[in-house]
């Protein structure tokens, strides 16, 4: 009886650590908004070539990101999978032998002498990347196969600006002048600017658009270093800029704490004319309201002296599983994936930009080619070759809260980091 | 084995199952997070580096957001033991009454708890929206404009506006454990006493009010562990912002494992957290076993 009994849970225990064998590719995501896509592609590729991919969605991106996590723990990760986070985040997986280098598979040519590599775009591929010398010590390679790109401009509504008299292809240019459209904007019984900032990596996206248009992109790399101090009259004038926002009203009050999703909703129901958000909002604001009238533009410049740049690279990218018993089938399902047929199916289907460069040119749509036309101008921390500390970024988004609800100065906010900085 | 250490072994044998649960769902990660407290790790680095009790000491001395979060909680919880089970108190007397269509307003009640606190917080950003929200039309109708206002992005009005939700959703268990409890009371001694010719306060002062102090126990016990834990409705409406006016402990916690990386801290920070509330856990016995005895 007892020797059954220690059969039994000793049986029950193995069980649950055995690593489950399956006979398909498995790829888990978070991407609710492709799920029927990428099942859809699913089946077109067992049709092709037999084998099976399956995708399990995990959402919402939280829950999908502690998953990931349990499950390198356990050593379960599946055959493809993505990490969402900082560059810092892909490093510890790639430091704990998580992740494949896909640099040899990105260099083969295929039978017309292209590689994988020169199918897709140089900037989403960059945020795989490492170079040979880097702040995490991972190996120089590639590391991940982008699925999409995308860029965070401002966007404006047309229509609204015709109803205050304002010119709907003339944007304004400059950070004077977007104070003046916001007034014109205002007469006219119109909210001027709204943004999900209450997710702070909006605040602190558009806060380094301007850092890097005052002080241009060295200078606000060597104060992450250490080099130029927060107090530095540059990052004053980045803080100023949402000094003036409260000052003259351009924001709503909302906004500060408002969820992405929310802001979404106020930009594609025409209650504001301006907004800051990344090209996946194409879709959402085609579901909210089909009739929207909208178009991109840069951030208003503040100053001439450096330009303007705004984030942009990889939307989403996919891993292969270093230890996957299959991880050749799912190299070359990510090869299938990211050529230009399936883009641009997954493009049309979702409205992201393909990161297939040849799919550029298959898009119809007005505004997603409008977007694709601000890449020349991205930027993105995870290709920079250094960041910030987290606590420090997360301060100066607390603190320009605090400034647009009055309860901090520019000044004040860039001696509270310089004192944290040190 | 004799009959009496076969039967002995098969008794226990019944056990095992919710012994081996508790060793696995609560022993060990209890055992697990004070072990990651004293380390630096990142969530997945095969490699935990031993730091001893810096993590605590950093706690204690140089994270001033993390005590402002628990302030915040201790606000919020402060609201909720008064109103929202002062409230909950008088509803379920009301309701013990014999009134008409009770079955309907115990539904009614018991409906936002079982609401995700992530649809609580989409629905409460309708009502308390600056420009848009419910509320703020209903004062603009009522001549009341000068009281409207963004609510949850006002610093003085966020956090109030976090407990109101949270007590609007929470209202419910509390009704129904004090509905309970006050069905439970003999309605023999509240007609003994009314014929003695004791008036309605009275008979809840003298008759009600003691015989649920055992209840009044779990429900505020219930109410501190709930409240202190808040955190899907503040993702949903305020993200703990504006500045650090509605971060909050879990925020914290969170915001440190997933945000910054640093598992060890927030294990640390969960330990200390755990500790407070088996702190305020084991006061508010002790005083409720002395309300019992006096």
């Amino acid at each position: 009886m007892k020797n059954l009994v220690i059969a039994i849970i000793l049986a029950i225990l193995v069980s649950g650590c055995a690593r489950e064998e399956v006979d398909y590719v498995s790829v888990w995501h978070w991407m609710t908004d492709r799920a029927d896509a990428f099942d859809e592609l699913a089946i077109q590729y067992r049709d092709k070539t037999g084998v099976e991919v399956r995708f399990e969605l995990y959402a919402p991106s939280p829950s999908y990101s502690e998953r990931i996590r349990a499950a390198a723990q356990t050593d379960n990760l599946p055959d493809i999978f993505g990490v969402l986070g900082e560059k810092r985040d892909l490093a510890s997986f790639i430091n704990a032998g998580h992740v494949a280098n896909l640099s040899g598979y990105m260099e083969k040519p295929d039978s017309t002498g292209l590689s994988w590599r020169d199918t897709l775009f140089p900037a989403a591929l960059e945020i795989n990347k490492f170079r040979e010398v880097n702040v995490y010590e991972v190996k120089e390679g590639i590391y991940g196969a982008p699925i999409d790109i995308m860029n965070i401009p401002m966007l404006y509504n047309k229509r609204l600006f015709e109803r205050a008299g304002l010119d709907p292809e003339r944007p304004p240019l400059t950070w004077d002048e977007f104070i003046e459209y916001g007034q014109k904007l205002k007469q006219a019984g119109i909210n001027v600017f709204s943004s999900g900032f209450g997710e702070t990596w909006l605040i602190e996206s558009l806060a380094y658009n301007y850092a890097f248009n005052i002080m241009g992109e060295e200078k606000v790399l060597d104060t992450f270093r250490g080099d130029v101090p927060y107090s530095d009259i540059g990052w004053v004038h980045t803080f100023t800029i949402f000094e003036d926002m409260k000052k003259h009203n351009l924001i709503t009050e909302d906004s500060v704490t408002m969820i992405n999703r929310l802001a979404e909703q106020q930009f594609a129901t025409e209650r504001v004319a301006f907004s800051f958000n990344g090209s996946w909002c194409v879709n959402v604001y085609r579901g909210m309201n089909p009739d929207l009238e909208y178009s991109t533009m840069l951030p208003p410049k503040y100053s001439d002296e450096h330009n303007m740049v705004i984030w942009g690279g990889a939307g989403s990218s996919f891993l292969v599983n270093a230890r996957a018993a299959r991880k050749d089938e799912a190299v070359e399902f990510l090869r299938w994936l990211t050529a230009d047929e399936q883009q641009a199916f997954l493009s049309e289907e979702t409205r992201n930009l393909p990161s297939n460069k040849d799919s550029l040119d298959l898009i119809e749509e007005e505004i997603l080619i409008d977007f694709s036309q601000r890449m020349q101008h991205i930027t993105h921390p995870n290709v920079w070759p250094v960041t910030e500390e987290h606590d420090i970024r997360e301060a100066m988004n607390r603190g320009i809260q605090q400034i647009l609800i009055g309860e901090r100065t520019p000044e004040e906010l860039a001696n509270r980091l310089e004192r944290l900085k040190n | 084995m004799n009959r009496t250490t076969k039967d002995y072994v098969k008794n226990y044998l019944f056990v095992v199952p919710a012994v081996l649960m508790f060793i696995v769902f609560s022993a060990y990660p209890f055992y697990k997070i004070i072990e990651l407290s004293l380390v630096r790790w990142d969530g997945i680095s095969p490699v935990m580096q031993f730091i001893g009790l810096d993590n605590f000491t950093h706690i204690f001395t140089s994270n001033p957001t993390w005590w402002l979060s628990v302030r915040n909680a201790l606000y919020v919880t402060a609201l909720a033991l008064v109103f929202q089970n002062g409230l909950a108190l008088f509803l379920a007397y009301i309701v013990d009454k014999d009134i008409k269509g009770k079955n309907f307003y115990r539904t009614i009640f018991f409906l936002p708890p079982i609401l995700s606190g992530i649809a609580v917080g989409i629905i409460w950003n309708w009502i308390l929206q600056g420009d848009y929200g419910l509320l703020n039309q209903l004062l603009i109708r009522l001549n009341l404009s000068g009281l409207a206002r963004s609510w949850m992005s006002n610093p003085r009005t966020a956090l109030t506006s976090i407990a109101v939700i949270h007590m609007w959703q929470g209202l419910g268990w509390g009704f129904l454990i004090l509905l309970a409890g006050l069905q439970s009371i003999p309605r023999d001694i509240y007609e003994a006493a009314r014929i003695d010719g004791a008036c309605e306060f009275k008979v809840f002062t003298k008759i009600t009010a003691p015989l649920m102090i055992p209840t009044f126990f779990i429900v505020s016990i219930l109410t501190i562990l709930g409240t202190m834990r808040i955190y899907d409705i503040i993702v949903a409406t305020t993200g703990g912002g504006p500045g650090y006016h509605t971060e909050v402990p879990i925020s914290r916690i969170i915001a440190t494992m997933l945000g910054s990386s640093r598992f060890g801290y927030a294990s640390a920070m969960g330990v200390v957290f755990g500790l407070m509330l088996l702190v305020i856990s084991i006061i508010q016995i002790k005083m409720s076993k002395k309300m019992e005895r006096t």
